[in-house]
């Protein structure tokens, strides 16, 4: 694509807006910058901005726009994908000092913020006014506006859905650096299209979110999880249907295998309250009154071990939460830590089928001889698995890796699934995502691009470029 | 080998509020749960069941309903259980309590090993373990770090003193207090609360201890004088260290030795 390169009377303009201290270029840019924590692609914009208020965003566009130079928002590049890598250089602004709470507004149950707050402070400030933001991805140090953007889901899902149905209302800079403000505090909205939905998920294709409006729910006093051993991988995800149909709505319906266990308990050094088993499930339930939740875990219970669990671990207090909770919040590096590089398969498959396709990775990992670690959303069908680089050269292990990646997205395909449950397209599973969708599909999405940035200029080369 | 574990009932909340104007703790609305540290002690007894052979029992006092931490204590494999309860050993401080503790450990009979957590989570003294230990006559070791081996009628461990780590070897029938993570608790079992539901817990009252002398126990047998109760004030201290990479690791590798994290 043809875009102009920055040059000094570009960087000039900049500080002209900034100030020199909010503007850096070549090696004042931390390597950080250049990539996320996974995509399998990096590379460096040709100048970091930092921005402070939807003003300066919007003066930074413009110029942009009038210029063609490309843009990519970051927040605190924890994605996955690739989402945030500014592949054609440019500007990057980074958002993440654009972090201030705004309002909490108890009367419409919401919360109005910019940006750059992050997951893990957004969810301590509501819990202590008894309010609750329910979606819960894993990576708690991500942005609120990078969640918005890949329209995030986490462990709470399967009770209460993902980021998009927490969005209510959004300020949004356009590629043109016109500001727009799409929804509110509004319950209900029939008016039209609904831009906020499309932005939620856009993976900053669309416009640089500088505000947003949460939804809050009231937050439940009490949460018990149950820890579930079962003799096989097998049997344990084959018991989730049968959980599902309980109608014991569970929050959370996790599943994890032995070796991640143990990888995890070697990354933390702690011991894990129990890693005797082959396969594990771990399922919350959350009320106001510890004897409801009792009734409600107690049938479940009943179930898990009519189907073979070997016991029902219970796990209610905060500190066998921690035991149990922190090590599945460190899954991910753990395992990250355990080999020399991976790439993860995210892909979402109808709840009924999850045991299918965990099986059929572990076939997988016998045909190609590689090592294949998954562990993940039992409950709403999204499952992280991770093809592990290991001892291969890099040349043996991206052959490796886009031979194990096809055979999965063909089966997810076959299996009526979709690409990404919850991390996006971003840059790295483009090809997958286009294989699946049909070109009535990918048109559609191109003449929305098209309609919000007419010159391209915002993350260019992403989701279908 | 016959192994004693006392527990306590303590709120299930890190956030006990105090009522300004009677110095009260608040407790309406907050459940229960077991100290913390006796997880540890507890899981600690049964590991040395697993190796050892031997019976677990527990032991708490309180009011009636601390027939749950038992019932926990079950779920978590625990073989016998007993509550001292009696009107009469209401508002004891930390001597009447240890006194009442030993009393009910005689009538349970011999142990081999009494273990204890290091300290409770809302009373914070550390010392009713120890004191018990005088009031029974026998050696006791606390803040033990890890047990290193078990002879036939001693074990060594590893204890945590202020400024050193010391190896010492105690004799049974003894006592220790064990501190936090010298094991990784186990986590309570639904199928043993299946089968303990109509499990028998023992019930100690004042008339059933070989002292019925009613001034040792309770308020009573109580020399402490609370004057005043009140939420700690909160430290957030911080210090901020500037440097190199180099520099900054060393410093914080020799802190975290100096607070004992490793």
């Amino acid at each position: 694509m043809d875009y102009k390169k920055i040059d000094a009377g570009d960087v000039e303009y900049l500080i002209s807006v900034l100030g020199s201290e909010r503007v850096f270029t070549n090696e004042q840019i931390n390597d950080d910058f250049s990539h996320d924590e996974m995509g399998g692609i990096s590379r460096k914009p040709d100048v970091l901005v930092e921005v402070l208020t939807t003003e300066e965003v919007s003066k930074i566009m413009k110029y942009a726009y009038a210029h063609k130079i490309p843009v990519v928002a970051r927040g605190s590049g924890t994605g996955l994908v690739g989402a945030s890598v500014p592949v054609y250089g440019g500007i990057m602004i980074n958002m993440s000092k654009m972090n201030r709470i705004l309002e909490i507004d108890e009367e419409n149950l919401t919360l109005t913020l910019e940006p750059g707050v992050l997951l893990m402070e957004l969810s301590a400030f509501v819990e202590e006014h008894d309010l609750f933001y329910p979606p819960d991805p894993g990576e708690k140090s991500a942005t609120i506006a990078g969640n918005i953007n890949t329209n995030a889901g986490g462990m709470r899902a399967v009770k209460y859905g993902v980021t998009r149905d927490y969005v209510r209302g959004l300020e949004v800079v356009l590629p043109n650096g016109e500001i727009l403000e799409v929804g509110g505090k509004v319950v209900k909205n029939s008016s039209g299209y609904s831009i906020k939905d499309l932005i939620c998920g856009s993976e900053g294709t669309l416009g640089i979110v500088t505000k947003a409006i949460l939804k809050l729910i009231p937050l439940p006093k009490k949460a018990i999880s149950l820890l579930i051993p079962f003799p096989s991988l097998d049997m344990a995800i084959g018991t989730v249907p049968e959980i599902v149909k309980s109608k014991a709505a569970p929050t959370a319906i996790e599943f994890m295998q032995r070796e991640v266990i143990l990888a995890a308990e070697e990354y933390l050094g702690k011991k894990f309250p129990d890693n005797s088993s082959d396969a594990y499930l771990l399922l919350t339930f959350d009320g106001n009154i510890r004897d409801e939740i009792e009734q409600a875990y107690e049938k479940v219970a009943d179930i898990c071990l009519k189907e073979g669990a070997c016991d029902v671990f219970i796990v209610d207090t905060d500190e066998r939460k921690d035991s149990v909770w922190s090590a599945r919040g460190a899954f991910l590096e753990a395992v990250k830590a355990s080999t020399t590089d991976m790439d993860e398969c995210d892909v979402v498959v109808p709840r009924n089928k999850v045991a299918e396709f965990i099986k059929f990775t572990h076939e997988l990992q016998d045909r190609f001889q590689v090592r294949i670690r998954s562990f993940g959303h039992a409950g709403d069908g999204n499952l992280h698995v991770y093809v592990l680089k290991d001892a291969l050269s890099e040349d043996a292990w991206k052959k490796k890796l886009s031979e194990v990646f096809e055979a999965m997205y063909s089966k997810s395909r076959e299996l009526s699934g979709l690409v990404s449950g919850e991390h996006g397209i971003g840059f790295a599973k483009k090809a997958y995502m286009l294989e699946q969708y049909s070109h009535e599909y990918v048109e559609l999405m191109k003449n929305i691009k098209l309609a919000f940035d007419s010159r391209n200029i915002l993350n260019p080369g992403k989701i279908f470029q | 080998m016959d192994i004693l574990v006392c527990i306590k009932q303590v709120p299930d909340t890190s956030k006990v509020e105090v009522d300004p104007v009677t110095g009260v703790l608040k407790r309406d609305g907050v459940d229960s749960k077991m100290n913390p540290y006796d997880l540890y002690a507890l899981e600690t007894a049964l590991r040395i069941k697993e190796q050892q052979g031997g019976l677990v029992k527990v032991i708490t006092m309180g009011p009636p309903q601390a027939k749950e931490v038992i019932k926990e204590a079950y779920m978590m494999g625990a073989d016998e259980g007993t509550l001292i309860t009696d009107r009469k050993f209401a508002g004891a401080d930390v001597l009447a309590t240890s006194y009442t503790i030993s009393q009910g450990v005689r009538k349970m009979g011999g142990f081999d090993l009494i273990l204890c957590g290091k300290q409770t989570t809302d009373g914070d003294t550390a010392q009713v373990g120890p004191e018990m230990g005088e009031y029974l006559g026998i050696p006791h070791i606390t803040n033990v770090l890890k047990i290193i081996d078990i002879k036939e009628k001693s074990m060594i461990v590893e204890m945590d003193m202020p400024d050193t780590i010391e190896v010492a070897e105690i004799q049974f029938p003894c006592l220790i207090t064990v501190e936090k993570d010298i094991f990784q608790p186990r986590l309570p079992s639904y199928k043993r609360k299946l089968t303990a539901k109509d499990k028998e817990i023992r019930i100690l009252t004042i008339n059933d201890l070989d002292d019925k002398d009613e001034m040792k126990y309770g308020l009573n047998g109580s020399p402490t004088q609370v004057e005043r109760i009140f939420p700690p004030s909160v430290n957030k201290d911080r210090e901020i260290w500037t440097g190199t990479g180099d520099k900054l690791s060393l410093q914080m590798a020799s802190k975290l030795r100096e607070l004992k994290f490793i």
